[in-house]
């Protein structure tokens, strides 16, 4: 039984000028264990389809289960089992790492010293054992990354959703976050479901892509058959794969828009 | 790999929910000493400056000046201090503090009472300076009346500051929070004779101002503090409390469960 399963997933939205259909029906798949890398330019419905998948939004047509609870009828199950790791990351930079990642652990309803013995844990697995103390905002972009990695990890989840996770970090800190996702799908089974607009990092990290365009996946296979069936070679670019699939570029350093 | 859930009941979750959210926010006011004191400084200023402009005035009201207006000051420091909350929510926002905490299974009501529980400590702590203040200027009231004040303080929070949730989760920027905020307090203010009982002024302006909430609040908390506790206006000020704090706190706890922010 696959770990995420979407099926026919749709949500529009009432504007002052009518309705707009951000995403029109999406099904995909993913397994334990399983990197799904989720691509689309900037518009496409990604981060609307990322915001169902982890309950912060209603979808009003289709239906979708996460590690076997549906989105709508048990949002507490899905919440339960799932980690997502924003694009902002989500930390007070007021506020120490020690504490931020207690009182996440707590959230998802840890006990007192078990949240404390979790929080040792994943401080020394994420190589943050020496900035327990440090407040948020002294951390380095990929420190905070890390932070933000474990903040999503403190209950174990069997599903992780990733968003633009190496967005703005340095080439030696992006290897190292993807090194980290590997690792913690080999040790753990977990499921990553990883929006990028970076193609390398899609093709360096994810087993299978699903490329939305328009609301709507225009492809989903492993990196080398897109690349094969769409760019000519299986040694070929995945930029020109996803160029011919969607008939535009990638914008690599644009923030996705939160669709309205 | 599933965590490994020791599912307490639904009730004991909420508590402790409710517990961590409050402990979470009472850390972070604690850490700023002039968040803690500045919501004092307009009351303590009126106080100060505005206090012995009445003493020798004939305010149609019971007891001393200073027993008609400490009320007014103590619940203008909770409207004013409830209403401006939603801001820490706006900033929290854009760092995706509300959204990490929107994706756990925390309870949706703990997120807003937690949070709720803080700002009414705070401003009943706040309260409590403003009275120690009042008394030095020449205040003289029952101790179990001042206490309702105080309980007062704390209704009128919840009901306020959830309020100012509410709309910050909904609005995208300070700017837009702001000018909805003084919209309402203004006339709040001026139309619950928080300053001067409205019974000085002309029957239109009575008239009108039993439509505004907060003047039951106000005037209960002066029939506390001449020890009238059983007086109608006690009556009516406390359903008055109990319904608009419960219609915000549900209202608002709505919004947590649905916000898109």
């Amino acid at each position: 039984m696959p770990v995420i399963n979407a099926s026919g997933l749709s949500r529009t939205f009432t504007t002052k000028r009518g309705t707009v259909e951000a995403v029109r029906g999406i099904d995909l798949v993913a397994g334990r264990g399983e990197i799904l890398g989720f691509l689309g330019p900037n518009g496409a419905g990604k981060t609307t389809t990322l915001r169902m998948l982890t309950t912060l939004l209603a979808p009003t047509g289709g239906t979708a289960t996460v590690a076997g609870c549906d989105l709508v009828r048990d949002p507490a199950g899905v919440r339960r089992a799932t980690g997502y790791v924003a694009q902002s990351g989500g930390v007070d930079p007021h506020v120490t790492v020690r504490e931020e990642l207690v009182t996440q652990a707590r959230l998802y309803r840890l006990g007192k010293a078990e949240a404390l013995a979790r929080t040792e844990e994943l401080a020394a697995d994420l190589g943050l054992a020496e900035l327990l103390d440090r407040r948020t905002a002294a951390l380095s972009g990929g420190q905070r990354r890390r932070l933000d990695l474990a903040m999503g990890l403190t209950h174990r989840p069997r599903v992780l959703f990733l968003d633009e996770p190496t967005t703005g970090l340095d080439p030696g800190s992006r290897a190292d976050l993807w090194d980290l996702v590997r690792r913690i799908r080999a040790e753990h089974g977990t499921t990553v479901f990883l929006t990028t607009h970076y193609l390398d990092e899609a093709d360096a990290l994810a087993d299978r892509l699903v490329i939305v365009d328009k609301g709507v996946v225009v492809a989903d296979d492993t990196p080398r058959a897109l690349k094969r069936r769409h760019a000519g070679s299986p040694d070929a670019s995945l930029q020109d794969a996803f160029l011919a699939l969607t008939g535009r570029g990638a914008t690599p350093h644009a923030p996705a828009p939160v669709a309205v | 790999m599933s965590s490994p859930s020791p599912s307490p009941s639904p009730a004991a979750s909420f508590l402790s929910d409710t517990a961590l959210i409050f402990g979470r926010y009472a850390r972070q006011t604690l850490r700023s000493r002039l968040q803690m004191l500045f919501g004092v400084l307009m009351p303590l200023l009126y106080l100060l400056f505005f206090g012995p402009l009445l003493t020798g005035l004939p305010l149609s009201s019971p007891g001393s000046s200073w027993q008609v207006l400490v009320p007014g000051l103590l619940l203008q420091l909770a409207l004013f201090g409830a209403s401006f909350c939603g801001f820490g929510i706006i900033v929290e926002k854009q760092y995706g503090v509300v959204e990490r905490m929107r994706v756990t299974p925390v309870s949706r009501l703990a997120l807003l009472l937690g949070r709720v529980l803080r700002d009414a400590a705070l401003f009943v702590f706040q309260s409590a300076l403003l009275v120690l203040a009042a008394l030095a200027m020449g205040l003289r009231a029952p101790l179990p009346g001042v206490l309702i004040g105080f309980a007062f303080v704390a209704v009128l929070t919840a009901a306020l500051a959830s309020l100012s949730y509410a709309l910050a989760l909904k609005v995208s920027t300070p700017q837009e929070f702001g000018p909805v905020v003084n919209a309402v307090t203004m006339p709040s203010m001026l139309l619950s004779g928080l300053m001067l009982p409205i019974a000085l002024g002309p029957e239109w302006l009575d008239v009108l101002s039993h439509v505004m909430p907060l003047r039951y609040l106000v005037d209960a908390v002066r029939a506390a503090f001449v020890g009238a506790y059983s007086s109608p206006a006690m009556l009516h000020g406390v359903l008055v409390a109990l319904a608009s704090a419960t219609l915000s706190v549900t209202y608002c706890t709505r919004t947590f469960r649905r916000s898109a922010a």
